[in-house]
């Protein structure tokens, strides 16, 4: 079998074993059949990247020709954001064991269930080249990304699911409307059809109440300043797990989707006669401003980091506002390493919930004597939110960087140095209560996390580091996929 | 050895030296001890890109690649080799003082903060040997990161506070101005190579270029030119060895130094003579020196009015740097090396006199000439060498700094020379008299004589080496008069 006929299964094999999932008893059983199918689904994108780089992959389900059939149509975009998805579920699988026992102790078999489906619906928009077929991917990983939510162990876990429900069938049903109104106006759901038809028919009133129901829809799922309200709520309430591979994962793939629709579907030309630069630039600086600020204060860790991720794709939002290559690839890799910082970040986070069951501000402090190898880790990942050079982040921030300048745009080089400041406070904050405060007073002393939660999170680090020295997987893939999403059609 | 391997080590042994003492750290002299070995050794290793470097060969390394054209990359020029061979002979003096130190003052955490001072030494050696901005960079924020634990070792609230100005600061600078004029010289020179010459010469305009340096010598927070100095007095509240060896060389001369082979490597000579509102960055640090000296004037502490004084000494090199002369580029250089010496007598001096007597305000120390002779008597030379009197080292540097202005006849720089100068001796002068020439008030609290004999060893060490440099000082300006020769 070729690379072409393996790629199907990278979201077919998690698919069909969600439901077997579902039905294995204990513990032990569907943890490890979900870490075999992610890890298969995370060997084949591998492949698929290296083999989608010159020439888009295509793979026509049940042999019918795209029109008609739906078509999965893989370039170096999409094939980089399927393996960011997949290679996090192998990074995050090990990880939630131990962590998914503290916080879902009972029936665990849905609840792998519930991720492999996540998780095959995040693969599913990725991969796939068909408008309606991201709608229906789009709703099978949502429905179970609320109902993972709804799993964490406070009864706000619930009603922060319900938000996010709303706001994400809201989004949702948003999209659904554009892919309509472009059906209507085209009479095809195939993406790279529809970057051919769309100019006949650009100069109607339909396609730009098209684009403009796809742009908001997609901003409610990607969480864009001002609407972001469902995410503080949905990160600190979902079990940690849930957490992790949600901010790591699940906004950016949101991202994913909007790039795709402004850039291929509608085209770069089009895009430019809606106030698409201006709407995400500004609301870009809004949100990195404001979200980096309210971070700052947060009474407790996750939802400090939820405000902090707010603020991250308010970076991406201004970076694909620069409507150039620099611009698109700075977003796109800051979409691949903010997964890695965030990741590790919220892993920490974890840790902390295991071993002391709360992470509040006053209960962190003098934590690090006790926990000296998780705190190191949240500092060292947070060196990399900082953009500390040597870190992932660091990579990001220059190339974000960079591409304002090279636009003449100062107000954007400013507003991304100041992000970086305000995350020197928020970050600094926890290690200053961790490290320099005393500890209150406990009943039990405070053990060190164990080795199954650090090492997937010292595994996140290193990459961290990895990929803030070596750029040829992000920086290089990054760039050519710009090209491909600047030059037009795929 | 080959220089390549000689850059590596120079990184990489003060970072094993830091994991092995963390390893040892049960065993307080097994750990002293490898402080002490890895000292010794760093210091051997950087002795041997003398060679290389004087005999014009160099020495290059290119580490990794991370973004295209934009390398992480080593080159040992004469600037660095002398900063490198400074920092490394120093770290070996101050570890047998903070041994003295830290036992003395019964100290706890004392493994992480041997740990930590080494990674500090790698970071400056990184910053030595660094080849573009991108590596000076990299560098340049592992010192910050990793003297924030130094800072903040008491963990008290003065602790907590003073590393929140210390971080705050060095931050903001390093990421709001420096950053963005790494980014900014690499988009418009398409390098961020060190250059005989410079690299912006014609690709970018002199309105800019104004901007440019503005940001580099702002953004460059660790030469604490005002009014970016407000870290290095929050700084004082770290163990005295830390306030010694990395906020009176290591950390504020990795600030001085950056800015230095800005202007020689980055910008160049010529190119800066026409860049507009050039003088006015020179006004500014002329401004700090005086402005420094004053506020030294008004301190009570011992340890913040040598702050403040090095703030102003900071700004000499500065002042040099800016002022264009082939002299004064040497003058800055030589610098460098002088107020080393001298300054990082005085702190030790100024830690000797609280272990010894638990002192730490200037009024206290009436009579002390008398029961610390040693301690005073190497106070005494630093001062001389602050103020520039002959026989000590700053007599060279100011000698060289001065004969650049006449070469430029910029009578801002005599002016402020001369200025300074006065201040200087008003404020350490009588901290010498007070300390020979009155009697102690009433008896102390607890009789006392000198600190430990490590300190005292290191203290007079220092002092002499102030002395030495007035009298050998040749091989130094020697090597770095080769920072502008033309490139062969």
């Amino acid at each position: 079998m070729t690379v072409l006929e393996w790629l199907p299964f990278s979201v077919l094999v998690p698919l069909i074993a969600a439901p077997v999932c579902a039905l294995l008893p204990g513990r032990v059983l569907p943890w490890s059949l979900a870490l075999l199918a992610v890890a298969a689904s995370a060997v084949i994108t591998a492949f698929v990247l290296p083999a989608a780089m010159d020439e888009p992959l295509r793979y026509s389900f049940g042999n019918w020709p795209p029109p008609i059939g739906i078509e999965y149509r893989v370039d170096s975009v999409n094939a980089l954001l399927a393996l960011l998805i997949a290679w996090m579920g192998v990074i995050i699988l090990p990880w939630a064991r131990l962590s998914v026992n503290r916080e879902v102790p009972e029936r665990q078999g849905p609840f792998y269930a519930l991720f492999l489906l996540a998780l095959a619906g995040l693969m599913g928009i990725v991969l796939t080249g068909d408008a309606f077929n991201v709608f229906v991917f789009l709703e099978i990983s949502s429905l179970s990304t609320y109902a993972l939510i709804a799993h964490g162990r406070k009864r706000a876990a619930l009603l922060s699911s319900f938000r996010y429900l709303i706001m994400g069938t809201l989004g949702a049903t948003f999209y659904l409307i554009g892919v309509g109104l472009l059906y209507i106006m085209t009479g095809t759901l195939n993406m790279a059809d529809l970057a051919e038809r769309v100019p006949e028919v650009a100069e109607t009133n339909a396609i730009r109440a098209a684009f403009a129901f796809i742009v908001i829809g997609l901003g409610l799922k990607l969480a864009l300043f001002p609407l972001h309200r469902w995410l503080p709520g949905a990160y600190t309430n979902a079990p940690s797990a849930v957490t992790v591979f949600l901010a790591a994962t699940a906004t950016k793939v949101a991202v994913y989707v909007l790039l795709r629709m402004v850039f291929t579907v509608f085209g770069l030309e089009f895009a430019l006669t809606m106030p698409y630069q201006t709407v995400f630039f500004t609301l870009g600086i809004i949100g990195i401003l404001f979200a980096s600020i309210s971070a700052i204060d947060q009474p407790n860790l996750k939802r400090m980091l939820a405000y902090s991720s707010v603020a991250q794709i308010g970076y991406i939002a201004l970076a694909i506002s620069l409507v150039s290559v620099e611009g698109l690839a700075a977003g796109l890799v800051h979409i691949f390493n903010h997964a890695l910082m965030k990741g590790a970040l919220f892993m920490a986070a974890g840790a902390i919930i295991y071993r002391i069951g709360t992470d509040r501000m006053s209960d962190i402090a003098g934590l690090a004597r006790s926990m000296p190898w998780t705190m190191l880790a949240f500092v060292l990942a947070g060196l990399s939110m900082i953009g500390v050079p040597l870190t992932a982040g660091f990579i990001s921030k220059w190339a974000l960087i960079q591409a304002a300048i090279l636009q003449g745009n100062w107000l954007a080089v400013v507003v991304v140095l100041v992000g970086s400041l305000l995350a020197v406070l928020y970050i600094g904050r926890v290690a200053e209560a961790a490290y320099l405060k005393p500890a209150p007073e406990r009943a039990e002393p405070v053990r060190e996390a164990p080795l199954g939660l650090l090492l997937p999170m010292y595994v996140l680090i290193a990459a961290n580091f990895w990929f803030g020295i070596d750029t040829r997987l992000t920086l290089d893939v990054a760039t050519h996929g710009a090209e491909i999403l600047v030059g037009g059609a795929p | 050895m080959s220089p390549e391997s000689i850059i590596v080590l120079l990184i990489v042994v003060p970072l094993i030296g830091a994991l092995l003492i963390a390893l040892v750290g049960r065993w307080p002299n097994l750990r002293e001890a490898v402080t002490l070995t890895t000292a010794v050794t760093l210091f051997a290793i950087a002795t041997q890109l003398i060679d290389p470097v004087v005999n014009g060969a160099g020495a290059s390394l290119t580490v990794a690649e991370p973004l295209p054209g934009l390398k992480i990359a080593f080159d040992v020029e004469p600037l660095g080799l002398v900063f490198a061979l400074l920092a490394s002979l120093l770290w070996i003096v101050t570890s047998v003082y903070a041994i003295g130190y830290m036992r003395g003052a019964n100290e706890p955490r004392q493994t992480p903060f041997f740990a930590f001072f080494a990674v500090a030494i790698s970071g400056a050696m990184g910053v030595a040997t660094a080849g573009n901005l991108l590596t000076l960079f990299i560098f340049y924020e592992v010192l910050t990161l990793s003297t924030w634990p130094l800072v903040t070792h008491k963990q008290n609230d003065a602790a907590r506070a003073g590393g929140r100005t210390y971080m705050g600061v060095l931050l903001t600078t390093s990421i709001g101005f420096l950053l963005p004029a790494i980014v900014w010289t690499w988009v418009v020179a398409g390098t961020t190579d060190f250059t005989q010459g410079g690299i912006l010469l014609g690709n970018i305009g002199p309105t800019a270029a104004a901007v440019l340096l503005t940001m580099f010598v702002l953004g460059t927070g660790k030469a604490a030119v005002m009014p970016m100095h407000r870290w290095l007095p929050a700084a004082m509240v770290a163990p005295t060895p830390v306030s010694a060896l990395l906020h009176a060389v290591a950390v504020v001369k990795a600030g001085v130094f950056t800015i230095t082979k800005v202007v020689i490597y980055i910008f160049g000579l010529d190119f800066l003579a026409a860049v507009p509102l050039e003088k006015y960055l020179m006004y500014l640090a002329g401004f700090t020196i005086v402005a420094a000296s004053i506020v030294a004037l008004k301190q009570v502490e011992i340890k913040k009015m040598l702050a403040y004084s090095t703030i102003s000494q900071l700004s000499y090199i500065v002042l040099a740097a800016l002022v264009l002369a082939p002299f004064a580029e040497i003058g800055a250089a030589v610098h460098i090396v002088a107020h080393a010496f001298g300054k990082i007598t005085l702190f030790f001096c100024a830690g000797a006199i609280y272990i010894a007597s638990s002192k730490t305000r200037i009024d206290q120390l009436r009579g002390i000439g008398w029961r610390m002779p040693w301690t005073m008597a190497a106070f005494t030379v630093g001062a001389l060498s602050m103020i520039g009197v002959p026989p000590t080292a700053g007599f060279v540097s100011k000698w060289y700094i001065i004969a650049g202005a006449f070469q430029v006849e910029s009578f801002f720089v005599l002016a402020v020379m001369g200025a300074s100068t006065a201040l200087n001796a008003a404020y350490f002068l009588p901290i010498v008299f007070r300390a020979f020439f009155r009697a102690e008030d009433s008896a102390p609290a607890r009789d006392h004589g000198e600190a430990p004999w490590p300190m005292v060893a290191a203290l007079a060490l220092t002092a002499t080496l102030t002395i030495l440099f007035f009298v050998f000082n040749g091989p130094v300006v020697d090597i770095e008069s080769r920072i502008l020769e033309v490139p062969k």
